[in-house]
């Protein structure tokens, strides 16, 4: 992929908290193409919520730099940086008082989107992550199921038709089956609307599944990067753990579900 | 008679324009100020812990100075400050009434408004905050959109609470001279009405109720988005502020305020003043319960138009001169004093109100004790209760300077109780007033004063500056000067004392009318 220009660059970027104490991201450097689905795996406080933070300026780095399309982060506006870009956040982060439609459309009514507009487009956006725009539009997110809830957080990171959407463990909370609808409804998403997806999980599987391409953190330092084929020959041990338990459970599905079955 | 038949509900229903306006008036002003100020300083403490910590240290503090001396307190400091402003800048204010139960009673009100908007900007979920700056809120669109809207039940609730705190602390802002429904509770203790007390509690426990139910229309109405709700809330508040301005915009034309002191005679005196005037064509209201310093600057600042004060009293606590005078000089001396302020003494009603040393006669008999001298000696072993000044007075230091006086302990009472303590022996010796009809009903005797420690206390009218040459004024003041005797003021006062209907102030003033000029 280093033939395309990178959209996203992370170039020797550190950030520790703690006046110090703790480095929670340790000299990275990380490149993600344009169109291209991009997931960080890592157990908790490997620094990849701390990674995914620094690219759209919730942090700032101590050294480094973060560039996107070729331009230096830290030189632009940080509210306009956010609002180029869709962000959906670990348990939805939907605002408790405002309406499924005042949800979604924030980012645009922050841009000064016209009203009708903005209706408009709130409609079309529920129906393209499949929930039922008439019976949802009003409602308030403590009505909404855990999976309808992350829909609607899809929707609103894609309100503003950004180039890159950033999820953090996005579907972690979710029971299996609407895990798995979700992640590849929004895969379709990622394809249909040409975005560039940096997706935070510590699930390999569903990286495996959803990513184009995969960086394993470990500690703050980025241990390896590649497509599935390329991590799969790592010698780093702690990446072959990692690529260990999907294997085994699909060796171990293969045995104990017959082809063709029920399920 | 039944209780719902006694006609001082009727009179209580009279005042309910004035004090509920007022009151309603003082309170809104009072907590709209409040809000003004606690919620600016907690948006900017919430994020800073040194500023919060003292902030909400130093409102806590306010917190514990009881109500009424917080009331007391503001009017010193703004009666410096006012001739401050008046020296340097030529600006004059009144200290009185208004002003200061506003701003005592605004600082009351912060600690709740400041304690809720923190705690529950505090409260909000962090995940919402960092989605609110994700989805490109600016800091102030965060507040405003998210954590504000979000915090609203927790800082409604502080606001409700100040609300109830201040509408309640302001029934005792009276003693100030700021009329509020604690006219009647001030008036009804004095002059032991007990359905002007009872009026008063229930009256505020309403407002206190509407307002509280008010506001939290307002705030589900926020919660809900239903601008139905808000609407009717703030129509509702609104309403009740207009309602209660109306009444007095229409009264308020020059009209003569008469003040009074804080015992059932000054109310009995003020209701007969304001009645002569009203008599007279002139519009006149009373202002009743304020402190014997208040009242004197009240007067001079023309805060109230006329009021009777005590030769004595002035003499001593005013312009703080010892050395006692007979009567007639005492007053001439005080006239030309008083003259230099521009205040007129315009006559001695008749009745000198002295305080004086009071006993039961049969246990003063038994213990041959006639003068304070005999007294002095069997003091080591009494107790003694007097008013809640007279103890602080320059004449009880006089008192026990040339008696060499000590008691055993000195009680603090409402000066209505301390003859009916005295007479069951609950105490020993009170300093009660010579004026008082109770000494004759509870069979007390006055001892004398053979060394003139206490000065004579004539009982005199003073106008106000503005009013010195107000002939319509003084015309209808003129019949009751030199009229009154000591018996007939005793009476009086006697009568006021009473649980009735006939007993209220107003009711005895004309009995005292007619007494004085039909007899």
């Amino acid at each position: 992929m280093s033939d395309t220009p990178a959209l996203i660059a992370f170039a020797h970027v550190s950030k520790s908290f703690d006046g110090g104490r703790v480095k929670a991201v340790d000299d990275v450097s990380l490149e993600v193409a344009e169109g291209e689905f991009l997931a960080i795996v890592g157990g908790s406080g490997s620094g990849k919520t701390t990674l995914l933070r620094l690219a759209n300026r919730l942090i700032d780095p101590d050294g480094g730099t973060i560039t996107i399309a070729g331009e230096d982060i830290g030189e632009i506006d940080p509210i306009g940086l956010r609002r180029r870009i869709g962000y959906v956040f670990q348990s939805g982060g939907l605002f408790p008082h405002m309406s499924i439609a005042g949800n979604v459309g924030i980012t645009p009514r922050l841009l000064g989107t016209p009203k009708p507009e903005i209706a408009a487009r709130v409609d079309d956006l529920l129906d393209l992550v499949q929930l039922d725009r008439a019976q949802h539009r009003d409602r308030f997110p403590h009505e909404l199921s855990g999976g309808q809830r992350q829909r609607v957080g899809v929707a609103r990171a894609l309100a503003a038709n950004p180039r890159i959407v950033l999820m953090d463990e996005p579907f972690g909370a979710l029971d299996p089956l609407t895990r798995d609808a979700l992640g590849d409804d929004y895969r379709a998403l990622h394809d249909k609307l040409g975005l560039t997806t940096v997706m935070i999980t510590h699930d390999m599987t569903e990286a495996l599944l959803l990513a184009d391409r995969i960086a394993v953190m470990r500690a703050g330092r980025l241990l390896a990067q590649g497509t599935p084929h390329e991590l799969s020959r790592s010698d780093d041990p702690y990446v072959g753990e990692l690529l260990g338990t999907p294997r085994r459970q699909a060796e171990r599905l293969q045995a104990v579900l017959p082809p063709g079955g029920a399920a | 008679m039944s209780l719902l038949s006694d006609p001082r509900w009727h009179e209580a229903l009279g005042h309910l324009p004035d004090y509920l306006g007022n009151h309603v008036r003082v309170s809104v002003t009072a907590l709209a100020l409040g809000l003004a100020v606690s919620f600016p300083l907690a948006l900017i403490a919430r994020n800073r812990p040194v500023m919060r910590g003292v902030l909400l240290g130093l409102a806590s503090i306010v917190q514990t100075v009881p109500g009424l001396a917080l009331l007391a307190l503001f009017y010193p400091l703004l009666l410096a400050l006012a001739s401050v402003s008046l020296q340097w800048f030529g600006l004059n204010f009144s200290a009185f009434g208004f002003l200061p139960a506003v701003l005592a009673l605004a600082l009351y009100s912060m600690l709740p408004v400041l304690r809720n908007t923190i705690t529950g900007l505090q409260g909000v979920d962090p995940a919402i905050t960092e989605a609110a700056q994700g989805v490109g809120m600016t800091p102030r669109q965060s507040l405003t959109m998210v954590e504000l809207p979000l915090a609203l039940p927790v800082i409604m609730a502080g606001i409700r609470t100040a609300a109830v705190w201040v509408i309640g602390t302001a029934t005792l802002s009276t003693p100030i001279g700021q009329t509020s429904l604690g006219n009647y509770i001030f008036a009804g203790l004095q002059t032991q009405n007990w359905v002007f007390v009872l009026f008063g509690c229930v009256a505020a426990a309403i407002l206190a109720l509407v307002v509280d139910q008010l506001l939290a229309l307002i705030e589900t109405g926020l919660r809900l988005r239903s601008r139905i709700r808000v609407a009717v809330g703030i129509i509702g508040i609104a309403a009740l502020v207009a309602a209660t301005l109306v009444p007095a915009l229409a009264r308020a034309k020059s009209s003569y305020i008469v003040g009074a002191k804080t015992f059932t005679e000054q109310y009995v005196l003020a209701a007969l003043i304001a009645q002569r005037l009203q008599a007279a064509g002139l519009s006149a209201t009373t202002r009743e319960g304020l402190g014997s310093s208040v009242i004197f600057d009240a007067l001079e600042s023309g805060d109230i138009d006329v009021y009777v004060d005590y030769s004595g009293t002035l003499w001593t606590n005013q312009f703080h001169r010892t050395g006692i005078k007979p009567r007639k000089e005492l007053i001439d001396d005080l006239k030309t004093t008083l003259a230099q302020q521009n205040i007129t003494l315009l006559g001695e009603l008749g009745f000198e109100n002295a305080y004086a040393l009071v006993m039961p006669k049969q246990r003063a008999d038994e213990l041959n004790i006639h003068s304070i001298t005999d007294l002095a000696s069997h003091a080591g072993t009494m107790s003694i209760a007097g008013d809640y000044e007279i103890f602080s007075r320059p004449e009880w230091a006089g008192l026990q300077k040339v008696y060499g006086l000590k008691f055993r302990q000195q009680r603090q009472m409402q000066p209505d109780f301390m003859y009916a303590a005295v007479a069951s022996g609950e105490v020993d010796v009170i300093a009660g007033y010579t004026s008082d009809g109770l000494i004759a009903k509870y069979g007390l005797t006055v001892l004398d004063d053979p060394k003139h420690a206490i000065p004579p206390y004539d009982a005199i009218v003073l106008l106000a500056p503005r009013r010195a040459n107000d002939e319509k004024l003084r015309a209808a003041l003129q019949p009751l000067l030199g009229k009154i005797n000591i018996a007939t003021m005793r009476e009086a006062n006697l009568r006021a004392s009473g649980n009735d209907a006939q007993s209220s102030p107003t009711a005895v003033a004309r009995w005292l009318w007619d007494k004085i000029w039909k007899k």
